[in-house]
Parts: structure tokens; sequence; C-alpha cells
């Protein structure tokens, strides 16, 4: 994708702020009043932003996910079944290790998230290259194929003995990620009682990675020639399976990091639909960056700051729901989707 | 299996199998004219939930009715703006159709009703109840849905126009015929059914509406579309068979299957995801989408 001009970049943050306006008018609510409460929720104080950047780290890892496949011409709806299976493996590993010495079962979790999200999602593209089945509709069928391999997992073999609920049983000590409040605590300055851990490093530092990967390495040159022009590429001996599944797997992997803040920095069991859509809000904020790696954080920022915004509203605003943001979301995917559209037909 | 169980099975499996029929005819009309529907999921749920909110209000079916259809058909129109008139990525569109689907219902229902999203619970004449043989006007409108679009897109000039418009727009154009304007009227029919099929949810097969109550059945009816290579008979058939499969969910926890041994109930929800990944990887025959699905058209 080429570099977006300003006024399309912004096009699709301000159509989601339109829908949450238009959608407090309809009940009632003084717009611009639910537009302070959503930056003083969102951005007023170390408990809000905390959370803020909570959620964006998920929005990171998403959108470096869909902007990597994007980068090497391939369309990966699946982040959020990605997600999930890496949320499985990863769980399995960190209650298999429960018994290791200290961060060892927290390593090994990490990584069996980055195997089973990369081997979920090279399934897909393999079948792409050698099978033609194309990669948007196996990707979509595979998010539901997941999400029924994780309801089976979590009520039967994984479901924690004794309980109801279909979660595993909490993580041993060892397996937490490091968070913001150990250190506030340790310093002795207030916490803020949010779940914002090492993750957020992590996917700035995978941003930073993806865009080495994209612009300095010959691995993410052979992505972009290929997605620029498959012939020309064929020509100069690119290997095109070799491209779609290496892209569609570190799609996968970066995925998985979802699982990592989630799971390892915020719930430390694995419980149902963790990551509650942050796969398809990827897609929104790979389109807004323009799927340049180093623009990922900043758009995932803003969609943090919807997330965080939107879950406060509620307290000032009682009728006014938390699916609010859903909705505003979505109308920023659709003007970003169309805006993407008219630069191609441009 | 007695005759009682068998009858059971079968007219379950046609109340479950009428959503999908609605939603994948909606896909057909869609795609075959060039207009890839991923958005099918969140049209159902604008359905459903204007669907239950009108008839609670008003008390009146046929109102309920009238909002599902008018509701999803303004969420196809936005659709249609952004994939037709500004050339917008149809996936993308699609998947942000789902999202705005999703939270406009739950945030109009909890500003109206203020129970979670969810409508109150309709009473008898506010549903859409069982005319013939327990099956309701739905079901039997399904049907009647299903054999005219297949009659349409094979007889008559607006089928020629859509299959043109999905096969090769630029004949159509070059005829005199409008790739525009017939996309537009294929994604608006779709919008209806789509309006329908979230009706049969929350008017027929619950009394009312509940938050994300679709729960995929968008995205199985896609999966049927694909499954059914875009042929309107194979996608009736298809829809049957994902409805029988649900019906068999539904009633037989943790079936056991001969020679296997016992098959969790998810197995059976992830089975027709499964059959279509097979089918596209050329497993099971081949599906060739129309020639011209998901681009969108520019004249030369």
């Amino acid at each position: 994708m080429r570099p977006a001009p300003v006024f399309r970049a912004l096009a699709a943050p301000l159509a989601a702020l339109a829908a949450t306006g238009f959608c407090a008018l309809a009940v009632g609510e003084n717009p611009f009043g639910v537009f302070a409460a959503m930056v003083s929720g969102a951005l007023g104080g170390a408990e809000p932003l905390a959370f803020t950047l909570y959620y964006a780290t998920d929005f990171i890892f998403t959108g470096l996910a869909v902007a990597v496949a994007y980068r090497a011409g391939l369309f990966n709806i699946g982040v959020e079944g990605q997600s999930l299976v890496a949320g499985a493996g990863l769980a399995m590993a960190v209650l298999a290790g429960g018994t290791l010495p200290a961060y060892a079962p927290l390593v090994a979790g990490v990584l069996a998230a980055g195997v089973f999200g990369a081997a979920w999602a090279a399934i897909p593209g393999w079948l792409q290259a050698r099978r033609g089945s194309h990669v948007v509709i196996t990707t979509i069928m595979f998010n539901f194929v997941a999400s029924a391999l994780l309801s089976w997992l979590l009520v039967d073999p994984l479901r924690a003995p004794g309980s109801m609920q279909p979660e595993t049983r909490a993580f041993a000590p060892g397996a937490r990620l490091w968070k913001l409040d150990d250190a506030l605590s340790a310093l002795g300055s207030p916490t803020t009682g949010t779940p914002l851990n090492a993750s957020f490093l992590l996917a700035l530092a995978a941003a930073a990675a993806v865009h080495i990967y994209v612009f300095r390495t010959r691995a993410g040159f052979e992505a972009g020639v290929q997605a620029a022009n498959p012939s020309a590429a064929a020509c100069a001996g690119v290997d095109a399976t070799r491209v779609v599944v290496r892209a569609m797997a570190l799609s996968g992997l970066l995925a998985s990091g979802v699982a990592v803040n989630e799971l390892l920095g915020a719930q430390n069991r694995l419980i149902l639909d963790f990551p509650a859509g942050a796969g398809y809000v990827g897609i929104a904020v790979a389109l807004m960056a323009g799927s340049r790696p180093m623009m990922v954080p900043l758009a995932a920022l803003l969609f943090g700051f919807l997330a965080q915004g939107g879950a406060e509203l509620g307290l000032d605003y009682p009728r006014i729901s938390p699916q609010i943001v859903v909705a505003a979301q979505g109308f920023a995917v659709l003007v970003a989707g169309a805006a993407l559209g008219s630069r191609r037909l441009a | 299996m007695t005759m009682d169980q068998a009858y059971s099975w079968l007219s379950a499996t046609l109340r479950l199998s009428t959503p999908l029929i609605f939603a994948c005819f909606a896909g057909l009309w869609s795609e075959r004219a060039g207009v890839v529907d991923v958005g099918l999921e969140g049209k159902m749920l604008a359905g459903a939930f204007a669907g239950a909110a009108a008839a609670s209000l008003t008390g009146d079916v046929r109102l309920g009715l009238l909002a599902a259809v008018a509701a999803s058909l303004a969420l196809s129109f936005a659709q249609a703006w952004a994939e037709i008139e500004r050339g917008g990525d149809q996936i993308v569109c699609g998947m942000a159709v789902n999202m705005i689907g999703a939270g406009l219902t739950a945030f109009a229902g909890a500003a109206l009703f203020g129970e979670g999203g969810r409508t109150p619970a309709l009473t008898a004449g506010e549903r859409v109840t069982p005319v013939v043989a327990g099956l309701d006007a739905l079901t039997l409108a399904a049907f009647a849905a299903a054999a005219l679009s297949a009659f349409a897109l094979a007889r008559t000039k607006l089928g020629l126009r859509v299959n043109a418009a999905g096969e090769n727009p630029g004949a159509l154009d070059a005829a005199g015929g409008s790739v525009r304007a017939t996309r537009h009227i294929a994604v608006a029919i779709g919008g209806a059914l789509c309006g329908l099929a979230g009706a049969d949810l929350s008017l027929a097969q619950a009394a009312g509406f509940l938050p994300g109550m679709s729960a995929g059945k968008g995205f199985i009816a896609l999966a049927a579309l694909v499954f059914a290579k875009w042929r309107p008979g194979a996608c009736l058939a298809t829809c049957l068979l994902f409805g029988g499969l649900d019906a068999v969910a539904i009633r037989l926890p943790d079936a056991v299957v001969p020679g296997v041994g016992a098959v969790p109930v998810q197995a059976l929800q992830a089975l027709p995801y499964l059959l279509t990944v097979a089918l596209l990887a050329g497993f099971v025959g081949r599906a060739r989408p129309p020639a011209a699905a998901g681009q969108p058209y520019r004249r030369e």
C-alpha cells in the first residue's frame, strides 16, 4: 500500500466519532459531553491511560498480523481464530509445565502460543498456494473452527476439575508476565489496578521487527515483489508457496501476541473468546496505518482509546451501552475499506 | 429412530434451515452480481433486532417483519455505497457491516429496553406462528424465495443482467446495461432476504432478540453458498444439510457415531466450515466463484 494522505488516515477515526455522536444524539445525550467523557475515561489519569495501552497492545499485535500478510498480497481475516488457537497452545504448555522451575512455564507458554498461532495461519496459506482455495474464505471458516475447538477444549479436556465455568485452572504464579503495577508497588508508588504488562513492550518491539522484516530483509522484499507483481516474482525465482506460507505463518505468530497479553498478562487462565474481536479491529488498524508497521502502534492507540473510552461511558451515561464501540469501530472499518477502494480505483 | 423422533428431527431441520436459506440466497443474489457479501451476519442481526423491537413496541408481527426488512436494507445500502459507489474492498466493508450490525443492535436494544440489549419476551400475537403442519409462514416463505430466486436468476432479464454483472461486467456495460444499477438491485434483494433471515431468528425461533443471537449463522450461510458452488438448487440442499446437522447437534449432545465413538457437539458445529474448506481446497470437487466477484467495476 502506498502512503495515504493524512485526511484519508483520519477519515476512519472521524467516522467512528461521528457514529458515536449520532448514537448519543439518538438517545438524547449531548454528543460533546459523551466525547469529553470518553477522553477523560481513556486518557484522564494513570489508570485510564494504562487501560488504553493495555487494549492497544492487542490491537498492535492484530494490526501487525493483518499488515504483514497484506504486504504479501494476502488478506488474513483469520487473526481472531489464530489468537484463539495460540491461546489453546499457550494454556496447554503452561499447565503442562506447571511444576517446572520459575519462568520455564512462561517461556514455554509464549513459545507454544507462537507455534500454534503460526501453524493455524499457515494451513490456509498452504491451501491457497497449493490447492487454490482463497485465503479470505478459508481464514473466515478457520475462525469458526477455532472457536468450536476452543469451546470443546474448555468444556471437556482442559476445564478446571470441579469447575462449572468453561475455563482452565489458574496458571502457576511463575507463569505471569511482569506488570506495570509490579514496578509501581516496588517503587512504593500507588498502583493503577490495570493489567498493563510487558506485552506492550513486546508489541512495540514486534512493530520494529516487522518494519525491519518488511523493508530490510530478503524475505520481506520477496513478499513485496510477489504482492506487486507475481509474474515478475516468479521470473526472479521467488518461490510463491514459500512466500505465502511464510507470510501467513508470520501473521499467525503476531496474532499469538493477543494470547500472551490476555492470558499471561491479564487472565492467568484460558477463557472462552478472550480476543473479543481484536482480530477484526486489526483489519481497521492495518488499513489506517496503510500497512506500514511503524504506523500500526499509532493506529492501535486510537482504537485502544475507543475501546477504553467506550467501556467507561457507562458510568456517566448508563443508557449508552459499551457495545456502541463495536458499531463505531465498524463505521471506521467501513470508511477505511471504502477509502482503500477509491485509492485503488483512482 | 421412531416415527415421532424422525418427524421432530425433520421439522427441526426445516425450522433451523429457514434463516440459512434466506441468508444463503441473499448471498447468492449479491455474489452472482459480482459483489462478495461477508456481511450477511450483521444484516441478519439488524433484521432480528428491528423485527423484535418493532413487534414488541407495536404488538403487530407484520410491522415487525417490515421493520426487519427495512433495517437490513438500510445496512445493505451503506454496504452498497462503500462497495459499489466508492469501489471499496468488499471483504473489508462486509466485515464492517458485521461490526456495525452487532454494535448498533446491542446499543439500540440497551437504549430502548434497558435489559442488557434484550427485547422483552414477545407474546403470541407478536410472533410468527405455525400455519400448516407445524411450519410457520417464514419457513414457507424461505422455500418460496429460493424457488423464485432460482427462477429469476435463470429465466428473467434481471437474472441475465445479474449474471452478466458477476461474470463479465464489461460485456453488460457494452450491451447498454448498467453494472452499477444491476449490482445495487442485487445487493438490495440480498438485504431484504437477510432481514427475513433475522426476523426468523427473533420472531419465529425465539420470542425476542438477544445480542449476538445470529451466532455465526450468517457465516454458515456463506459457507453453504460456497459449498453449493453458487448454484440455487445446491444452495437449498446445502442449507437443509447444514440445518439438519444443527438439528442433530441440538437433539443429540455427544452423538455416538458407529465405529468412531462419541462425537462432541462442537465437532458437528465445525463440520459445515470444515466441509467448505475441503471443497474449496479441491478435496471434494471444485468451487468456482463468479468471475468478477470481489472486483469493483470501473469502465475502461
